[in-house]
């Protein structure tokens, strides 16, 4: 439970109030995180938050957080500059189901700042493209300057083998790409619902309208996979801050099948 | 060597899919292809609303003037459907249609297929079905982008 020390290596603002921090550890560092966990990130004096992984060191060699300034304690992560230190306790939580989706096609579908734990999904199917079929991406965001990792979206768009779509809620004149919600662009993509295994990170109503239009192309909700968000404090199943039915969302999540998020999701609306 | 008629064409697209066969042909009798260079007006805003567009090819982008300039609120491509106000008074554009890329559309004549649907209200009723999936659709969509949910995250 006590963070490790570590030091922001490099910063880079990815849009208004989003910031990538690079961490490097200052002595022994974190067990490897994989793709859809989370830190705990302790931005001294202000307090810790749960920030998942944008980049996990096996994929590029840093422990990268993209974060958005949200409240005070991301405000302070967001604020801070190389050479900052910065506690780190972790990994936590649930990763995207990878090797589920052997040998499947793989739909990726982020809204917001939900592109930032996909990052190392897409990462790694771009790194192991051959255990996958087809592979696509779609990413929905507010406008055309808060869309993240703009320059790695170029590269991924650039590919033969990866199908990348973007949308944005509302654009100036002069954009020429997709203007709507992420649904509009799922008939598009290249998948077999009867196979297909999809991955969705977003705002929760993103991601029970994705499962909707998934679930009725012929997807199953045991093959729809998103990662729940919910107010983690102590990261590890004992607080309850993050209890979501029989769920620690920390300890049990954060992502989970749509079979088993769907009906927890429906009684929260109640 | 068989060409594709503007009915085969109508024919195959999910728009369209619960009209009867004979429905087609009527709706072709209204329809023409036409291409659009990148940048050129496909609509105005406030200009008579005398069609509608089924694109083809290419994408369309639909236009809103706001203060600091037109803002892109919507965007078509093939497969899709732009423009109702041809159906209701008083039968206006109330945006602006603009091709981003070079595009190629089926125009359909609205006046025409009004008259149509007139003599036949059977044959007007699909085609009100046919546009009220199409206008559920946008109202859906845009449901979900008013609560603006990119902008807004749970504060820690």
């Amino acid at each position: 439970m006590t963070p490790l020390a570590y030091r922001v290596v490099h910063r880079r603002d990815e849009a208004a109030d989003v910031v990538t921090l690079d961490l490097a550890a200052d002595g022994p560092g974190i067990d490897e995180p994989a793709p859809g966990q989370f830190t705990m990130l302790y931005a001294f004096g202000a307090g810790e938050a749960p920030i998942s992984v944008s980049g996990c060191p096996a994929d590029d060699g840093v422990l990268r957080h993209t974060i958005r300034a949200a409240g005070p304690v991301t405000r302070a992560l967001c604020d801070l500059a190389p050479g900052d230190p910065v506690g780190v306790r972790g990994p936590y939580g649930t990763g995207w189901p990878l090797d589920a989706a052997a040998g499947r096609d793989v739909v990726v579908v982020a809204g917001g700042i939900g592109l930032a734990p996909l990052r190392p999904v897409v990462q790694r199917l771009v790194a192991e493209r051959d255990r996958f079929e087809r592979v696509a991406l779609v990413a929905g965001t507010r406008t055309p300057d808060d869309l993240l990792f703009a320059p790695e979206l170029a590269g991924w768009r650039g590919r033969f083998d990866l199908q990348v779509e973007i949308t944005v809620d509302a654009a100036p004149a002069g954009w020429r790409g997709d203007v709507g919600v992420v649904t509009g662009l799922l008939p598009r993509m290249p998948f077999d619902p009867g196979r297909a295994v999809a991955l969705a990170c977003g705002p929760e109503v993103m991601m029970r309208v994705v499962a909707r239009h998934l679930l009725a192309a012929g997807v199953s909700a045991d093959r729809i996979h998103v990662s729940l968000e919910r107010n983690m404090q102590c990261a590890v199943g004992h607080c309850g801050h993050c209890q979501l039915g029989p769920l620690f969302v920390c300890r049990d999540g954060p992502v989970a099948s749509w079979a088993v998020a769907a009906p927890l999701l429906e009684v929260r609306r109640r | 060597m068989r060409t594709s008629t503007m009915r085969d064409l109508l024919a195959g697209q999910a728009v369209f899919a619960a009209l009867e066969p004979d429905d087609l042909d009527l709706l072709a009798g209204c329809a023409r292809n036409v291409r659009f260079d990148a940048g050129s007006l496909l609509a105005r805003e406030d200009e008579p609303a005398d069609g509608f567009y089924l694109v083809r090819h290419g994408r369309l982008a639909i236009e809103l003037h706001a203060p600091g300039g037109p803002l892109v609120v919507d965007s078509a491509v093939a497969g899709d459907v732009v423009g109702w106000s041809w159906l209701f008074p008083p039968n206006r554009w109330t945006a602006d249609v603009r091709a981003v890329e070079p595009a190629r559309v089926v125009a359909v004549d609205g006046r025409c297929l009004r008259d149509k649907c007139e003599v036949d209200p059977a044959f007007g009723y699909r085609i009100m079905r046919c546009f009220t999936r199409v206008m559920i659709e946008r109202i859906e969509a845009l449901r979900i982008r008013l609560l603006d949910l990119y902008g807004t995250s749970r504060a820690g």
